[in-house]
């Protein structure tokens, strides 16, 4: 069988950028399976694709596409970017007839592709709605939908399902599954672990270089036997990760329900349990490696738990009432309930993860939540403190962090931190330390004179951590912090996030990873604008299943399905 | 070239264009706006002019001279004692000069009389008024030194605008003006828009041509801004009594040919900056102020500084804003629209080459 598409030995460096975009990259994409482009934000997936359609090109290497240069069988080759490509100021169905006349589509085949495609999208209900209408998963399928318009001999997907939540990203998954019996060569490109997992070969990027390539599970298997999980310890959870995560022979570890899981630097030499004041009753038992274990092995492990952001973090003092409370929250545009009777109570030293899929109203509530949007009724507060009786009082003891929002992009980092400085009120006396800290804390020293848009991802999000505590807030309100993080950075900044609430701080938090949903003490699911369930990551699964083994991502999408049961149910 | 493709992508740019209000607002509201501006609000015509006059002598010739003064068309005229009087007047715009008949005028003998020297003292933060009221006093001393009524009398008519009303020049500048948004503001917008969008890598990855691209960009909005001009045309013969003595083919040939070269500067401009804001500031500076200010539409090149008039031969719209006044009030004369449409079609060609340049179907 011959390749779909083949680079070999590709570079490329963009003019502004010090380091090469990809580094003498080799990959292959064969019909008739699904080939996952796997790696962090900036890793060079996007910059590898679009060499791929032709609309880049390398400084050096070969590229061959469907057996020709790239760009040259534009007609066979499926592309869906980033942000799907679609007009969004024409309908559905306008959309799709647009693609289908670009690439030659006849009369006779376009009612057909259009039945079918309408079909397989479970898009026929909104053909006339117009793109910029739908909502991120349609969006996702209609995107998709536009590719496939014309049958494709090599589909290219540009992460398709970031920003997308786990049951858009399924059904997406699925739909491109069942093309493959058609021959057709898919390459995916991801940024999630356990996407990259069931394709059936990977390549795995990193700063530019490939540094894995073959089946995910041969990547596994290099930790094969590393895997313990550990049940029955004294104490909380979290402290025992952090605690192991310090030992030299844990080379990572996250937490499962009940259970911390840890990769073992070496097969068979566990940490001393005494030593992380595990208990007597502690269960140790092997388990099995994945495909993310391999990642992080290959890339030398994890950070350790020890959060120097968190040791000399001001102890907030026990209170009697919620940290962060929401009563009847409701929010109304319109006709529209975007939010509805919303009831949370979180304590003090508390993660409440907020879940839900796109558009289910989790961001309204949030924003609720953290003092950004008036509720239409109910009340939010923070500390006891309402936000109805002046706002600013309140914000001022709250930590606020959207990755995608929260810095200036065109001021140096150490502009960035003295502004957060400033507009939080740290005396002038302090400033200078308390920034000195935090550079230390988060290695910003190399990058103190650089604009903040020019940064890697991994050290935008460290400065956007920093500068949410700067003033060492109470309250934390993270909004999809870790989106297109690399999983190193990823766990590390949870490794801050997990000292700082054992120092007492109380963290609200918005998340698409469903193992980030594990470090949180409850959870609350939104779903259609209502809170569908809320409890411990371990009760939402035995809730959703009866069966606390399942993934979070599971229990995420049986719930789901459970709420759309009983509704249909109660509508019938 | 692929004529199916090609239709595709006008179809849905004509869709987009029907969707967006700003597009709309930009063809039919804002010429609307300036056409009415222009033909109603704004006019360089002078008459009766607010002015001061200082009698401070009250011989028999310089009686005289007051009188020809409150007779004069250009001049509503306030009498005062003394300049002091008046100064006040002056510096709160109440008046736009003064004029002061001395003590001594008339006083020297007869014949010398009729070269008296007067005083004109006028408002410098106002150029153009000032020098206009400076000119006309003048003139109207000058009319009255004449020793007797001449035998021949001038009587000035002025070829195609009779009462040299300036709305029949505004308005078909202001055409003009409508014509250079849409071509170049319009089209800098939507290739921008694209790019920021991300759609335009979906649309580079289908067999879709660069050509082809390009021509779906300009057919839409060269028929949009015809029509707007159409519009603007029909409502300046109309509403605003505009007379049309030349053909319509010869409007649509001077239209088409401007069209080129606005259309490509638009081009042009989405192509190198991919920004719709900046594209929208490089439209504005390079296309909408050069056409208002440096066409000859308001302000005339002739009585420009030098460097001034060679900088407007860059200006596309300096060759439009003539054919387009002549079409208008005078009628079709050739000699003068050839070569106007032949240094437009230049630019056209210019904007072509460039565009051609810095777009290639690529990302890089």
């Amino acid at each position: 069988m011959t390749d779909a598409a083949s680079v070999s030995d590709v570079s490329k460096r963009f003019a502004k950028s010090p380091q090469a975009a990809l580094d003498h990259v080799s990959l292959t994409v064969r019909p008739g399976e699904i080939t996952g482009l796997v790696g962090p934000d900036g890793a060079g997936k996007t910059t590898l694709i679009r060499i791929l359609t032709g609309l880049l090109h390398p400084d050096s290497g070969t590229v061959a596409v469907l057996g020709a240069a790239p760009g040259a069988r534009s007609v066979d080759i499926g592309y869906m970017p980033q942000r799907f490509g679609l007009y969004e100021d024409l309908s559905v169905q306008q959309n799709l007839s647009l693609y289908a006349e670009l690439r030659g589509l006849n009369r006779a085949e376009r009612a057909a592709a259009f039945a079918h495609l309408l079909e397989f999208t479970d898009l026929k209900r909104f053909q006339t709605r117009l793109a910029g209408d739908l909502s991120g998963g349609m969006k996702q399928k209609l995107g998709l939908a536009c590719a496939l318009v014309k049958t494709p001999r090599l589909l290219l997907l540009d992460e398709p399902s970031v920003g997308v939540d786990p049951v858009s990203r399924r059904e997406l998954w699925a739909m491109v599954q069942g093309l493959l019996g058609s021959g057709i060569a898919v390459l995916w490109a991801t940024a999630y672990l356990d996407e990259a997992e069931r394709c059936a070969r990977v390549f795995l990027l990193s700063e530019g270089k490939i540094v894995f390539a073959g089946p995910p599970a041969e990547l596994a298997k290099s930790c094969e036997g590393r895997i313990i999980r550990l049940t029955g310890f004294a104490g909380s959870r979290r402290d025992l990760l952090v605690r192991a995560l310090d030992q030299p022979e844990v080379a990572d570890g996250t937490i499962q329900g009940d259970a911390v899981r840890l990769l073992l630097r070496k097969a068979g030499v566990p940490p001393d349990f005494a030593k992380i004041g595990a208990g007597t009753a502690l269960r140790s038992e092997p388990a099995e490696a994945r495909f993310e274990d391999g990642f992080i092995d290959l890339l030398g492990g994890g950070p350790p738990g020890t959060s120097a952001l968190a040791q000399d973090y001001a102890k907030v003092p026990a209170q009697t009432g919620p940290a962060i409370l929401a009563a009847h929250l409701t929010k109304r545009f319109g006709s529209f309930t975007a939010a509805d009777d919303i009831n949370l109570d979180i304590r003090r030293g508390e993660i409440m993860g907020l879940l839900g899929p796109n558009g289910a109203g989790k961001s309204t509530t949030f924003k609720m939540m953290c003092g950004l949007l008036t509720p239409s009724s109910g009340t939010s507060a923070v500390g006891g403190h309402s936000f109805a009786g002046g706002a600013a009082a309140v914000r001022a003891r709250l930590g606020y962090m959207a990755q995608k929002f929260s810095l200036y992009g065109d001021l140096s980092v150490a502009q960035n931190l003295a502004f957060f400085a400033g507009i939080y009120g740290i005396r002038r006396d302090r400033q200078q330390a308390r920034i000195d800290a935090l550079v230390h804390i988060f290695a910003l020293e190399r990058y103190l004179a650089d604009n903040a848009a020019t940064l890697p991802l991994g050290y935008k999000q460290r400065l956007a951590l920093a500068c949410a505590v700067i003033h060492e807030p109470p309250v934390l309100f993270l909004d999809e912090a870790t989106s297109g993080v690399d999983p190193i950075n990823r766990r590390e900044f949870w490794c801050h996030i997990m000292g700082l609430v054992a120092r007492g701080v109380t963290v609200l938090v918005t998340t698409h990873f469903m193992d980030e949903a594990e470090y949180c003490d409850r959870i609350a699911l939104i779903y259609r604008a209502r809170q569908i369930a809320t409890g411990t990551p371990d009760e939402l699964k035995r809730l959703a299943s009866g069966d606390a083994d399942m993934t979070m991502e599971d229990a995420f999408i049986a719930l789901i399905a459970k709420a759309d049961a009983a509704r249909e149910a109660k509508a019938a | 070239m692929n004529l199916r493709r090609i239709v595709a992508l006008i179809e849905k740019e004509g869709v987009q264009i029907l969707r967006d209000p700003s597009t709309l607002l930009i063809a039919f509201v804002l010429p609307l706006i300036l056409l009415f501006l222009f033909g109603y609000g704004v006019s360089l015509d002078t008459g009766h002019t607010r002015i001061g006059l200082v009698l401070e002598s009250s011989s028999a010739p310089a009686l005289g001279l007051a009188q020809s003064f409150e007779n004069s068309a250009w001049f509503d005229v306030q009498l005062a004692r003394s300049v002091a009087e008046l100064r006040p007047e002056l510096v709160a715009g109440r008046i736009r000069g003064i004029v002061v008949i001395p003590l001594d005028f008339g006083e020297t003998e007869a014949r010398a009389v009729r070269a008296s020297p007067i005083e004109i003292i006028v408002d410098g933060s106002q150029p153009n008024t000032a020098s206009f009221v400076a000119a006309y006093a003048e003139g109207v001393r000058a009319a009255w030194a004449q020793p007797r009524p001449p035998a021949v009398t001038l009587d000035a008519r002025f070829t195609f605008n009779p009462e040299l009303r300036s709305r029949f020049f505004l308005v078909p500048g202001a055409i003009a003006i409508v014509m250079t948004m849409i071509g170049t503001l319009l089209t800098a917008l939507v290739i921008a828009r694209e790019w920021e969008r991300g759609t335009i890598e979906a649309l580079f990855a289908t067999p879709v041509t660069m050509g082809e691209f390009l021509i779906s960009k300009l057919v839409p909005y060269f028929l949009l801004a015809l029509g707007s001009m159409a519009m603007c045309t029909v409502l300046a013969v109309t509403v605003f009594g505009v007379p049309l003595r030349g053909s319509a083919w010869a409007l649509l040939a001077i239209a088409a040919t401007f069209l080129t070269s606005a259309l490509g500067q638009g081009l042009f401009i989405s192509a190198a900056v991919k920004n719709q804001f900046v594209a929208s500031q490089i439209a504005l500076l390079t296309a909408f102020l050069p056409a208002m200010l440096l066409s000859g539409f308001i302000f005339e090149i002739g009585s420009m500084p030098r460097a001034l008039q060679y900088l407007t031969r860059i200006v596309p719209a300096r060759y439009l804003i003539p054919s387009l006044q002549t079409v208008f009030v005078a009628g079709d004369i050739w000699r003068l629209f050839l070569p106007n449409m032949l240094a437009l079609l230049g630019f056209g060609a210019v904007f072509a080459a460039l565009t051609l340049r810095v777009t290639r179907k690529s990302l890089d």
